[in-house]
């Protein structure tokens, strides 16, 4: 390095810009958030230092906890369902595109044109999909003889997680059909053509060479999961309103927290327990990456050398 | 744009064409996965081509005929003229452009010369500046939202559009800084060091890397671009005033009050899909390299 001499400007010049803008609006806004959820309104007035109370309240009292461990109840099982359907439905997807078919990009492109949509709009468009007054779904099921399956899918507290999970699998399918198509495309063919030439099947390639070779992806795609379905808020806004009907039967962290933070109809606005519930989504995002890094990965890198 | 028209063009005329393939059961392989991915791709255009085209019919006939195509009689912009009348999409287009530009030209701009100073230089705290950095890759910025109403409460931003401009911008930072630097590493050492020599100074030298990273710069573009675009949370709640709606919040809104009337909601949800779409076929190629590049390390 030729300019070791004095102390270089240039590297803080060069620096400067993105750390403070990151630092003012990214991690001062969410150290000051965190600071907030160990705050709270006494009964004499002033907000004061109340430790770890509000996280208590959170858990166990009866008007914070009933609507906390639904909306993680429900978080988790839209986790779920983004695991056992949309990542093996998109690497099933992926593999189909890996064979180079011919044609592949323009599979490729449609089915990823949802995935650029606002969450809003498919929401919406969902929403008017499967409205019985405008009877799209009825038609359809009709058409493929599955007529008794037509009811109001969004509009039943039993069907209307499950179904929003749906219409966000559809939407976001692409992501790990991409990645794993990108993975599936960096084996060599020299290896696969020479399990071809051994005589082993398509179905038998995939499972003994494709599958383990694309194994730090699956990690990937699982950990993207976690973080964007711990995150989501908009698909719920949008077809459901903030109180994520019918009865909270869709409510997840992030509608929780709007309405916990921003209040609605005849709750207030509550910007400590806000923080508080914000404060939970951010260790239990947390703990998913942290799990990927030392857990999946390391072993990953312990197997590999 | 043009090529690709003729790909598609010599794609349709080699599958009609009649082969003879070398073994029966991998024809039917082929002509499987064919099916599947058919399939799935009507599975993923049916809803929003269904919405744009019954966005151009009359009331009657999106009932009576949903799956019909708009014909000489049916056809009708009652929908987009409700919408011309009542909601101001035109502005609300324009904020949702400013926002994203502007947001994007910051992150080019920051990142990119971050990036320059942790791949370039050797100093102390260059790991520990790349991982402050790589923290918000993981951590979802909306979990600090409290925190950011009350910053741009006190620095009077509330309803203004920079509001958004900077929380877009402090959200696409780390990603942007993890690809370009991790591009900017593979760079020939000598490259700048003959710069060096000839005199040249150290911005000299960032503004000569600069058009050697031009697609990575196209990745990270296309990646942070179909975020800020699609973002409802924080037009929500940082700028949900009438004047700095985005596209997508005036949507919103407009849906919510419109719901039933289905032309002027088809017509809204139409105007608010095509300009996602414009911009996919025109940077898909960026984006399917910038979602593998971020996703790689």
């Amino acid at each position: 390095m030729p300019n070791r001499r004095s102390f270089r400007v240039h590297i803080l010049v060069f620096l400067a810009p993105a750390v403070l803008v990151y630092t003012t609006f990214m991690i001062y806004p969410l150290v000051d958030s965190l600071w907030l959820s160990l705050i709270n309104k006494g009964a004499t007035g002033g907000p004061h230092f109340v430790g770890t109370e509000n996280y208590q309240a959170l858990f166990s009292q009866e008007k914070w906890a009933k609507p906390f461990w639904n909306a993680l109840r429900n978080n988790a099982l839209f986790f779920v369902m983004h695991m056992v359907v949309q990542n093996p439905v998109g690497l099933f997807l992926a593999a189909l595109l890996g064979t180079r078919i011919r044609g592949a990009w323009i599979y490729r492109t449609i089915i990823f044109t949802p995935t650029i949509l606002s969450v809003v709009i498919i929401g919406f468009v969902w929403k008017l999909i499967l409205n019985p007054a405008w009877g799209i779904s009825r038609s359809i099921l009709q058409m493929i003889g599955l007529g008794n399956l037509d009811m109001p899918w969004l509009g039943l507290e039993q069907t209307a997680l499950i179904t929003l999970s749906l219409i966000s699998v559809w939407q976001n399918i692409g992501i790990p059909m991409m990645l794993f198509l990108a993975a599936l495309i960096r084996i060599p063919e020299e290896l696969l053509e020479a399990a071809r030439v051994d005589g082993a099947g398509t179905w038998r390639i995939f499972w003994r060479i494709q599958f383990p070779l694309i194994l730090p992806t699956v990690g990937i795609v699982s950990v993207l999961t976690f973080v964007g379905n711990f995150n989501a808020f908009e698909l719920i806004y949008a077809t459901q309103g903030a109180l994520a009907g019918p009865n909270f039967a869709s409510d997840i962290l992030g509608t929780l927290f709007f309405r916990t933070f921003f209040g609605y109809q005849l709750q207030p606005a509550d910007p400590y327990m806000g923080s508080t519930v914000a404060g939970i989504m951010l260790v239990i995002i947390l703990v998913g990456v942290l799990a990927y890094l030392f857990g999946w990965q390391r072993r990953l890198q312990e197997i590999r050398y | 744009m043009k090529s690709e028209i003729a790909q598609i063009w010599t794609h349709l005329l080699k599958s009609f064409s009649p082969k003879i393939s070398a073994t029966s059961g991998r024809t039917l392989q082929v002509l499987a996965a064919h099916t599947a991915l058919t399939a799935y791709s009507l599975v993923a255009l049916f809803p929003v081509l269904l919405v744009i085209v019954n966005s151009f019919k009359d009331r009657l006939s999106i009932f009576a005929a949903p799956f019909a195509l708009p014909s000489a009689t049916t056809f009708s912009l009652d929908g987009y003229k409700t919408l011309y009348t009542t909601a101001r999409f035109d502005l609300f287009f324009l904020n949702s452009f400013l926002v994203t530009a502007g947001s994007l030209i910051l992150i080019l701009f920051v990142s990119s010369t971050a990036a320059f100073a942790l791949a370039e230089y050797k100093f102390r705290l260059n790991s520990l500046t790349g991982l402050y950095l790589a923290i918000g890759i993981m951590v979802p910025i909306r979990l600090g939202t409290v925190g950011l109403l009350r910053l741009m409460v006190d620095l009077h931003l509330v309803n203004t559009l920079w509001s958004l401009i900077l929380v877009y911008t402090a959200q696409g930072i780390p990603l942007a800084v993890f690809v370009l630097s991790a591009f900017m590493r593979q760079l020939p050492k000598d490259l700048t060091d003959a710069a060096r020599i000839d005199g040249a100074s150290e911005y000299h030298i960032y503004w000569l890397i600069l058009p050697l990273v031009r697609p990575a710069l196209g990745s990270v573009l296309a990646i942070s671009m179909i975020p800020i675009w699609n973002d409802l949370w924080f037009p929500l709640i940082l700028a949900p005033g009438e004047s700095t709606k985005t596209l997508v919040l005036g949507a919103q809104a407009f849906l919510g009050e419109f719901v039933n009337d289905y032309g002027a909601v088809l017509a809204a949800l139409t105007l608010a899909i095509l300009p996602p779409v414009f911009l996919y076929l025109i940077f898909s190629r960026q984006l399917i390299r910038g979602i593998t590049a971020g996703a790689v390390k």
